[in-house]
């Protein structure tokens, strides 16, 4: 019975797998955006992971909106519920949508087998944020359409019921608002939505933000210790681990669940979650739907100042590519740029527009008030990154070790936080070694 | 699962089985020839399980096997062979064993599981009131599929949940962390797979028992037999060759536990088994290779020891008279 799992598994190795054989060589030809948009034609299929956008027919409206600049294009919308399963899937035939969103899992040195590039690194960067996250050989493989800041979504209500009004500065003000928070209120201070697993992954994000360096993630590339005292990765991991060590966080972190979480920060049960600004509509909605003031909700930076500053770094959503099997890879570059550039899909939801000069939108307005430095997150050496990460088993980007974190803070593992981040340096060190020599 | 595929894929053989027969025809090389199609019938039969079991069991498995000699990873269309290099990092790093402890909990379970099945077979194979009703429900929680127990069993399990409530009806005060305390979250998804799976040792057992000629409790009556009596000199031996099935599942069964932790705890919390380990490698770290070699070691691993178990415990004919 519970046999069949092995083989359900091999199965499933080989399903993934089997087709994987061809991958008809792509040329490499360049998606140009056309300069005469009255004579491109052609009809586009636009794979999409908002399926809430195709159901309440806003993407449509896009799509009248783009034909009236470029009418001889129809655009066909496909949305796939599990983005990011399926699309992996169809990318082992040619048959993948004209334009799509590229799937986390891929690793970047791998886009030009399936994308058609963008154009030249160096000119595409002064017009976009995030390039470099998808360039390879200088040339750019997709573009992101919203940028996302990392930071604390909080309920502002219970804050302030605990006397508090100011941002904390540094991570021991913050544990200090936390320990006050449970003192005062009902209120679990904080909520590491550990089951779920993926919500621990958002902490990574915030490498950059501590030391106010945009340059930091590329630099693990370099680091060999990277939990070692003053670096990033040691004051975002320390600081969820004084959390949990000090019984901040939830009583209870296995059972913990996403969609009820929302419900819980929206009425006030829950006072802070480490997140991306994209949460802040959800958290919003979700207060909305537990009856309380939407307005409550709000977001605020890691708690770490430079000169009297806080910072915040920015990573990109989803980045759109150009299919490098299209046969009308004109007209998909031309609705890429249109989406980004003109649709204003990106202002009307409160997300930050990924086009460079574009203003901050209303879910920020405490990010532009307070002066928060907000920079992009350069990802120039992510290729070996990725790799030291996947050589080393840790998996900076997934969820397994910081469950581990979360487990010796709150007793229940082995080790404190400094055999752990030594057991980490050790794999991290090894790893890189091993890829170096 | 195999019985269902089994009788969807004979539909079309079967209907040509009951076209009109040939007609007879007079002279020997008609009757040869006859022979011959009979001996294919069987064949006609078997070829579309057969062609099922190796499209989706044995060519997958040959796949797997191939990619364990490459440094694979997942989505490139290149892979270069590295021979048994895989082999050797899985041999030479005790730590990726050390997730063995874990079945432990779960062969543990399973005996309590088998007990629990010989129990209730056995009671509601004499005649109790209600036992087609009872039958039903033991079986029950078989037939829910994996990801639905999972979900309710998270329910079940959180602090002030179900069993808390249940455990303080009956007097038992205090919170624990079903799932969250390390020293019981193995033991509680032990548990969940024990209530899931008991019903189908309970269903193999009592076939077997109802397969026992009545006759022989009439005569052990009479004799002044009890019931403990009669489980240990007639039930029991009868069904001796479905036990040692179901141990021999129960070892393999814990040594490739997935789905019940994948699902509530996703390996977190000390709760992670050789295949979530196994599909770690392969979807997380990209590590295809090395996940396939750790896919043919537990392969290997679960025939070995079903191997020494049957050298253990031959299997014996057992002669109901």
């Amino acid at each position: 019975m519970r046999r069949a799992c092995v083989v359900l598994v091999a199965a499933t190795l080989v399903a993934v797998t089997a087709c994987s054989g061809q991958g008809g060589a792509a040329t490499g030809e360049i998606a140009a955006a056309p300069s005469d948009p009255a004579k491109v034609s052609g009809g586009i299929t636009v794979l999409t992971n908002r399926t809430d956008q195709i159901a309440d027919g806003s993407l449509k409206k896009y799509a009248a909106e783009f034909n009236k600049v470029y009418p001889g294009v129809k655009v066909k919308f496909e949305g796939l519920t599990d983005y990011e399963g399926e699309a992996k899937i169809r990318m082992n035939t040619e048959n993948y949508g004209d334009v799509l969103l590229i799937p986390n899992s891929l690793s970047v040195e791998q886009y030009p087998n399936f994308f058609a590039p963008l154009g030249n690194s160096i000119a595409l960067s002064e017009k976009f944020d995030y390039t470099s996250h998808a360039t390879v050989d200088g040339k750019v493989y997709g573009l992101a359409n919203i940028g996302v800041a990392n930071g604390f979504v909080y309920n502002k209500a219970v804050w302030e019921k605990a006397g508090i009004k100011a941002w904390p500065a540094t991570p021991e003000e913050f544990i200090a608002d936390l320990e006050t928070i449970k003192a005062k209120t009902d209120a679990v201070p904080y909520y590491t939505n550990y089951k779920d697993g993926w919500p621990l992954t958002n902490w990574t994000n915030a490498i950059g933000s501590p030391s106010c360096d945009s340059g930091s993630y590329d630099r693990l590339a370099k680091t060999k210790e990277p939990w070692s005292s003053g670096s990033d990765l040691y004051a975002i991991d320390g600081l969820l681990y004084s959390i949990v060590e000090k019984k901040l966080a939830e009583p209870d972190p296995t059972t913990t669940n996403w969609e009820d979480s929302k419900a819980q920060i929206g009425s006030g049960k829950v006072a802070s979650m480490w997140l991306g600004s994209w949460a802040i509509s959800q958290m919003r909605t979700g207060a909305e739907a537990a009856g309380k003031n939407p307005d409550d909700i709000a977001f605020m930076p890691f708690p770490v100042q430079h000169d009297g500053t806080y910072c915040s770094v920015l990573r990109p959503d989803y980045q759109y590519a150009v299919n490098a099997h299209s046969d009308n890879k004109e007209a998909a570059r031309a609705w890429l740029d249109w989406y980004i550039t003109k649709s204003g899909q990106a202002a009307s939801e409160g997300s930050i527009s990924a086009v460079k000069g574009a203003p901050l939108p209303d879910t920020l307005k405490a990010f532009s008030d307070n002066d928060v430095t907000m920079i992009p997150q350069s990802q120039e050496d992510i290729v070996e990154v990725n790799k030291i990460d996947k050589a080393s088993e840790i998996g900076i980007t997934a969820q397994g070790y910081r469950q581990k974190l979360v487990d010796i803070a709150r007793g229940a593992a082995d080790g404190d936080m400094d055999s752990y981040f030594g057991e980490l340096n050790g794999k991290w060190a090894e790893a890189q070694q091993t890829l170096g020599g | 699962m195999t019985v269902v595929h089994n009788t969807r894929a004979e539909g079309p053989a079967a209907d040509r089985r009951s076209a009109p027969p040939p007609e007879p025809a007079p002279g020997r090389p008609r009757a040869g020839r006859r022979r011959r199609t009979a001996a294919l019938t069987p064949w006609l039969f078997l070829a579309a399980p057969l062609a099922l079991l190796l499209m989706f069991t044995f060519l997958p498995v040959a796949d797997m096997i191939g990619y364990s000699f490459t440094d694979w990873d997942g989505i490139s269309p290149a892979r270069s062979y590295v021979g048994g290099e895989n082999y050797t990092d899985l041999v030479t790093r005790p730590a990726r064993f050390e997730v063995f402890v874990v079945s432990g909990f779960y062969l543990a379970a399973s005996f309590l599981q088998i007990a629990l099945a010989l129990y209730f077979a056995t009671v509601l194979s004499f005649n109790t009131r209600f036992r087609n009703l009872f039958k039903g429900l033991l079986f029950f929680p078989y037939l829910i599929n994996g990801v639905a127990v999972g979900f309710v069993f998270l329910y079940f399990f959180q602090p002030d949940g179900t069993l808390d409530t249940l455990l303080r009806l009956v007097g038992a005060e205090g919170r624990h962390l079903w799932l969250g305390d390390p020293d019981l979250a193995n033991p509680s998804l032990a548990g969940v797979s024990v209530w899931r799976f008991m019903g189908l040792n309970m269903v193999l057992f009592l076939g077997a028992i109802q397969s026992i000629p009545p006759h022989l409790y009439e005569a052990a009556e009479l004799d002044g037999a009890n019931r403990w009596q009669q489980f240990r000199h007639i039930i029991a031996p009868s069904i001796k060759p479905i036990i040692s099935l179901s141990f021999i599942l129960a070892v393999s069964g814990s040594l490739a536990v997935f789905e019940i932790p994948y699902i509530m705890t996703g390996g977190a919390n000390g709760t992670e088994t050789f295949v979530i380990q196994t599909v770690k490698l392969a979807f997380q770290f990209d590590k295809v290779g090395l996940a396939s070699a750790s896919a043919v070691v537990l392969l290997i691993l679960i025939l070995l020891i079903t191997w020494v178990q049957r050298r253990l415990f031959p299997e014996e004919r057992v002669e109901l008279s």
